[in-house]
């Protein structure tokens, strides 16, 4: 699953794929000829729209494909690079940049774009570009306070306003298209030679059309995580898909034999967890099942898993998540972990069944009642709970 | 304007595009100003490295296990960016040596208004933690409230005080 940063391409392998993206990212602006600064200024002028018109089908055309690659499950969108809000600093620094792009007439991206074919203007921008970090470098603790403020953490849009990402894309989309007509009808009437004059009707109103379409479709898209969450819960689905059982004194065995292929993934909350928990068992909710970090480790072949929550339903809908993200092998534990716990670590009174192997049964159980006592003791002695270091990947400017 | 752009909402589709490749690839978006900010850190500490590793700003860049800050994501975007750029101003006949500037300026005022526009970007990417690129267009495609936040600072600013520099364009 997408990003393949950092586990497949390596931090220094990402450079090189920097530089290959700056040459797509630098080519594509320098031919929708973002590196004039007269053209860049025309938006705020009305005599050129085009920084609205690459700008905002820039950002649906990314937003959309981001949002239908994480419906799919091909992009993990809880590892991508969110970047935070800091509320104020955010106003009052994008206020700064919008008189020095009306002043200016590039922004950084572009003033290098223009730069390298040759605009001494704009050569000139970057120069004052660095100025600027440098004048901001040296003051700096004068606003620190100011700069660390309204800290709002990796928010998204959509949270903000109450709704749902779904929504606010054809929010978006549905603007973004009437701020395109309007805009063309402004630069016509203001300008004779408006690159408007050149758009051909057709093509762009199919585009118009299709653009619609794809924010219809968002709208419409559920979210994945949840559709897998209420089917793999749904009774019916649980019934027509029988899981694999393992019983408490199966897994006891394995737990006391050491045996390596064995994966118990217990999906209860961290505190259960932390309380009380079986030898070597990993801790991961049901919505963390969805996450890259895990990947590696359920794609183990020839192992023995078994997924623990209190009940035997919750265990299920784990269990059938897991192979609808495409796993194998894998068992539910008989009973829960309350039946675990009452027939093997703290046991109520041995109940005979009247079967010949009834003392063979007790004899084992009362084995593993010492034995795996004393395995759980000894983990929460010696080994400190893996902390499990996210990966978090590196972004923002 | 006599020569050939491309048509802006296609030049905007393959920069979506671009932009979506990143995150897919990468799990970032693209970025500008924080290529500016890693040459201006790495400048001060060659020139003054004391004075960089007791600047609160610039301390954060250096200490012990801590790579070059010219060895950045950014750093190498923007090196490509250059490249990308001159290759479609050399395929589409646009390199010249030129200062551009609106019709009624002289070309020395321009270089002035430009080096403060840019100063004035320099200065506010720090506080928006990103410019039109980092914070605002790669912000708005995973839909972060500080990318829409930014761009409506941009915009709505730019838009305010445009009355008062048109004789620089107009």
């Amino acid at each position: 699953m997408a990003p393949f940063v950092p586990d497949i391409i390596s931090d220094q392998l990402n450079l090189v794929v920097a530089l290959f993206i700056g040459m797509g990212f630098g080519f594509v602006l320098e031919q929708a000829g973002f590196s004039s600064s007269r053209k860049l200024a025309g938006v705020f002028y009305g005599y050129d729209f085009t920084v609205l018109r690459v700008f905002f089908t820039a950002a649906i055309t990314a937003m959309s494909g981001t949002l239908l690659l994480g419906a799919l499950g091909w992009l993990d969108l809880e590892a991508i690079y969110i970047n935070p809000t800091w509320l104020w600093p955010a106003v009052i620094g994008g206020a700064i940049m919008g008189v020095g792009f009306v002043v200016g007439g590039y922004c950084p991206g572009t003033s290098i774009c223009a730069m390298a074919i040759g605009k001494l203007d704009a050569a000139i921008f970057v120069g004052g570009g660095l100025a600027g970090v440098f004048l901001f470098g040296e003051f700096y603790p004068l606003y620190q306070q100011f700069y660390d403020s309204s800290a709002m953490g990796a928010i998204k849009v959509f949270d903000s306003l109450g709704i749902s990402s779904g929504l606010f894309a054809l929010i978006l989309i549905v603007v973004a298209v009437g701020a395109f007509a309007i805009t063309t009808l402004i630069e016509r009437k203001s300008n004779p030679s408006a690159p408007s004059f050149g758009f051909k009707r057709l093509p762009h109103r199919v585009a118009g059309i299709g653009v619609i379409v794809v924010a219809l479709i968002l709208l419409v898209l559920p979210d994945r995580k949840a559709r897998l969450v209420s089917m793999a819960s749904e009774p019916a689905y649980m019934a027509l898909h029988p899981v694999k059982v393992m019983s408490a004194d199966e897994l006891a065995f394995m737990i006391m034999d050491q045996e390596p292929n064995l994966q118990i993934i217990d999906i209860r909350s961290a505190g259960s967890y932390t309380e009380l928990a079986l030898p070597g068992a990993r801790n991961i909710q049901l919505n963390e099942l969805f996450n890259k970090e895990w990947g590696g480790l359920f794609s183990l072949r020839h192992v023995k898993r078994v997924l623990v929550a209190d009940t035997e339903s919750e265990e299920t809908s784990a269990c059938l998540i897991v192979q609808k993200l495409g796993y194998e092998n894998c068992a539910i534990l008989q009973g829960g972990f309350s039946v675990f716990k009452n027939s093997i670590l703290d046991p109520t009174p041995f109940v005979p069944t009247g079967s010949r192997w009834d003392g063979d049964v007790r004899e084992f159980r009362e084995t593993a009642r010492i034995e795996i006592n004393k395995m759980i003791l000894d983990g929460k002695n010696t080994t400190p709970k893996e902390t499990r270091t996210e990966k978090k990947i590196k972004g923002g400017c | 304007m006599n020569t050939k752009y491309m048509n802006p909402y296609l030049a905007g589709f393959f920069l979506g595009l671009v932009l979506l490749a990143t995150i897919f690839v990468t799990g970032r978006g693209l970025g500008a100003s924080g290529a500016v900010k890693s040459i201006v850190v790495s400048s001060v500490h060659a020139i003054a490295p004391t004075h960089a590793e007791e600047s609160h700003f610039y301390s954060a860049y250096f200490g012990s296990g801590k790579e070059s800050p010219l060895k950045s994501w950014l750093v190498f975007e923007v090196i490509g960016v250059l490249i990308g750029a001159f290759v479609s101003g050399l395929v589409s006949d646009r390199l010249k040596f030129v200062t551009e500037a609106g019709p009624r300026v002289q070309p020395k005022l321009r270089l002035i208004f430009a080096f403060i526009g840019g100063a004035l970007f320099g200065i506010g990417a720090q506080f928006a933690r990103g410019c039109t690129s980092g914070a605002a267009l790669s912000g708005m495609a995973v839909l972060s409230t500080a990318g829409f936040v930014t761009m409506m600072a941009i915009f709505g600013t730019g838009y305010a005080v445009a009355y008062f520099a048109r004789k620089l364009w107009l």
